[in-house]
């Protein structure tokens, strides 16, 4: 239990740092927010009105207090007013996540429904020409950066099926389910393509060691079939360390995928934080950052907890 | 050392690797040197968006560039910033990995949960706020990527470091009244040389994926010095009429992360006697 209290308490522990990491460090980017938020009419307003707008955003004040200030004003769910979009923060962030999320969750399913068959089917026929096609292909996809994929997957759609995926716009999975899924289809295949790869490999090597276990040699002593072996008997044990990989990874995803969402001109998380930054608005890279750094660690929480659910060791052993 | 070098070659997946690495690291030197075969930055107006043949082996792009002499400076370029940013991430995590596990306690706290705070942003966000900061560029590049992963040594040093310090050997060494720096780099570090070996060689493929996807959005290296992820962001438009300019970098990308991934898996092979398979 002990493990589980220690993790519990660093969360906000570890919060705060990110919190105040991402307040220093955007306080020293060059330039100065009110320039970048109005061009070069920034020339045009007068001192006072340049006063009157830093006093709106709450930049007139010193570090320190700002960050109090913020600090305050995120126990209320107040993440200040986005300079670029004049809306609050949060809701700015909240139009922008049901994509990010969506698409994690596709790329999950895809990475999940391809490599663990897959990993299973290599284990099974270790050292065989077909599991090492599987670990070809595997190393192959893990060393295919995201971009690499995306920019192919576009190629391919445009000179062969002389179709362009649909880009720039989002139907949210409410309004028109069949749309939004595949609206985000080839993003989805291109961040699960990877990620499938991983799975791969891990399911791979846990199912070899789970299957030179004692207690496989004794289900396959009693009788039990090939098939129920693999499936019922090694396959729960083999999962554990798949659902910490995809729980890592699925973390990271819900960052929003920079580079994905700019190839296919998605509005998610990840070009939010990109234009927040290079545009320098303050309150809106703070807001994200600390939004996308609390899912992560969240859920590498819930990881660790389904972890000590799965695995009793961990829980007298400590860390 | 020897041994393990034939150990290293009788792997099949580490030969490749090596193959493909002194094929970079060959590339890499001519880029430096300026021997390629045709300047990478000069333009021949003529040959704009030529396919490959014999006198352009890999086509020119859009402003008549030869793209076979882009991809070595590219090559160089990547190299550069994925070997000087490992080692000063190997650097500093190592040293906060030992003094973590070595002080303990307080010290260990502090130093871990600021890795942790590290660690709670996702890669590519972290570099892009560096980058916000200092502005893009090559020497920026190295230190986001270099901030990026001195977490993930810091860990791979301190856990088998704290056990390293319960052993009698330890011990021994501080009965006889050697020096804490001569114990940690003497008994400590050399005993860590073999976990570190395996997570330099993946953090490289790491570094090399990261740098790409940098200069693909346009923050790594600035045009006009050539990168593979510029390579490949640039061909995007051109991709019906040329698609020369986005396969090649592609192909150079995915096959340099590849070498340093298989020699990785290599040395994990080989050092681990276990062959503990935990990936990253």
């Amino acid at each position: 239990m002990n493990y589980v209290v220690q993790r519990l308490l660093t969360f906000p522990l570890i919060l705060l740092g990110v919190s105040v990491l991402v307040f220093i460090s955007i306080r020293l980017v060059p330039g100065d927010a009110i320039t970048a938020m109005l061009g070069t009419e920034a020339g045009l307003l007068t001192p006072a009105q340049r006063a009157a707008l830093a006093a709106y955003f709450g930049i007139d004040q010193p570090v320190w207090a700002q960050y109090l200030r913020w600090l305050t004003g995120l126990f209320q769910g107040d993440l200040g007013i986005s300079s670029i979009y004049g809306k609050p923060v949060l809701t700015v962030i909240l139009e922008r996540f049901p994509l990010t999320l969506q698409l994690a969750l596709m790329s999950m399913v895809i990475a999940l429904s391809i490599g663990v068959p897959l990993g299973v089917f290599a284990a099974t026929r270790n050292e065989k020409p077909s599991d090492l096609v599987v670990r070809i292909l595997a190393m192959l996809g893990q060393s295919t950066p995201s971009f690499v994929i995306g920019v192919l997957i576009i190629y391919v759609l445009s000179v062969f099926f002389g179709v362009v995926p649909a880009m720039g716009t989002f139907t949210p999975l409410t309004v028109d389910p069949l749309a939004s899924i595949g609206q985000l289809i080839f993003p989805a295949v291109t961040l699960g393509f990877a990620f499938a790869a991983s799975v791969t490999r891990i399911s791979r090597s846990a199912m070899l060691d789970v299957l030179s276990d004692d207690y496989i040699r004794t289900a396959r002593s009693k009788g039990a079939s090939q098939r129920s072996v693999v499936w019922r008997h090694a396959l729960p044990n083999a999962l554990i360390p798949v659902v910490t990989l995809s729980g890592v990874e699925f973390g990271y995803l819900l960052g929003g995928a920079v580079i994905v969402e700019q190839i296919f001109a998605l509005p998610g998380l990840g070009r939010l934080v990109l234009d927040a930054i290079t545009q320098r608005d303050y309150a809106l890279v703070q807001g994200t950052v600390l939004f996308i750094a609390f899912n992560f660690l969240l859920v590498n929480l819930l990881v660790d907890l389904a972890y000590v659910a799965l695995d009793p060791r961990i829980r007298i052993g400590g860390r | 050392m020897s041994k393990l070098f034939r150990a290293f070659l009788r792997h099949p997946s580490g030969r490749i690797g090596l193959a493909i690495i002194s094929l970079y690291l060959i590339a890499a030197l001519l880029g430096t040197l300026g021997l390629t075969p045709r300047d990478p930055l000069k333009l021949f107006a003529i040959d704009r968006l030529k396919p490959p043949s014999a006198n352009y082996w890999f086509g020119t792009d859009l402003l008549g560039r030869d793209t076979f002499s882009r991809l070595m400076v590219g090559i160089k370029q990547s190299m550069i910033i994925a070997f000087s940013s490992v080692a000063l991430a190997t650097l500093f995590g190592t040293i906060i990995g030992l003094l973590a596990a070595w002080w303990g306690t307080l010290w260990d706290g502090i130093l871990m949960r600021i890795m942790d705070v590290l660690l709670a942003f996702p890669a590519i966000l972290l570099a892009l706020l560096i980058i916000a900061i200092v502005g893009p560029g090559t020497a920026t590049s190295v230190v986001a990527i270099a901030i990026v992963y001195t977490p993930i040594f810091a860990r791979v040093v301190r856990g088998p470091a704290l056990s390293l310090k319960q052993r009698d050997f330890v011990d021994a060494a501080r009965t006889f009244g050697s020096s804490q720096p001569y114990i940690l780099s003497r008994h400590l570090l050399l005993n860590l040389v073999a976990p570190l070996a395996v997570q330099v060689t993946l953090a490289l493929a790491w570094a090399l994926l990261t740098e790409a996807g940098l200069s693909f959005l346009g923050l790594g290296t600035q045009p006009p010095t050539p990168s593979l992820g510029l390579m490949l962001a640039e061909s995007k438009n051109l991709m019906t009429q040329a698609p020369w300019l986005m396969i090649f970098p592609a192909l150079t990308i995915m096959l340099g992360i590849l070498g340093f991934n298989l020699t990785g898996d290599a040395l994990r092979d080989i050092l681990d006697p276990r062959t503990q398979r935990r990936e990253a």
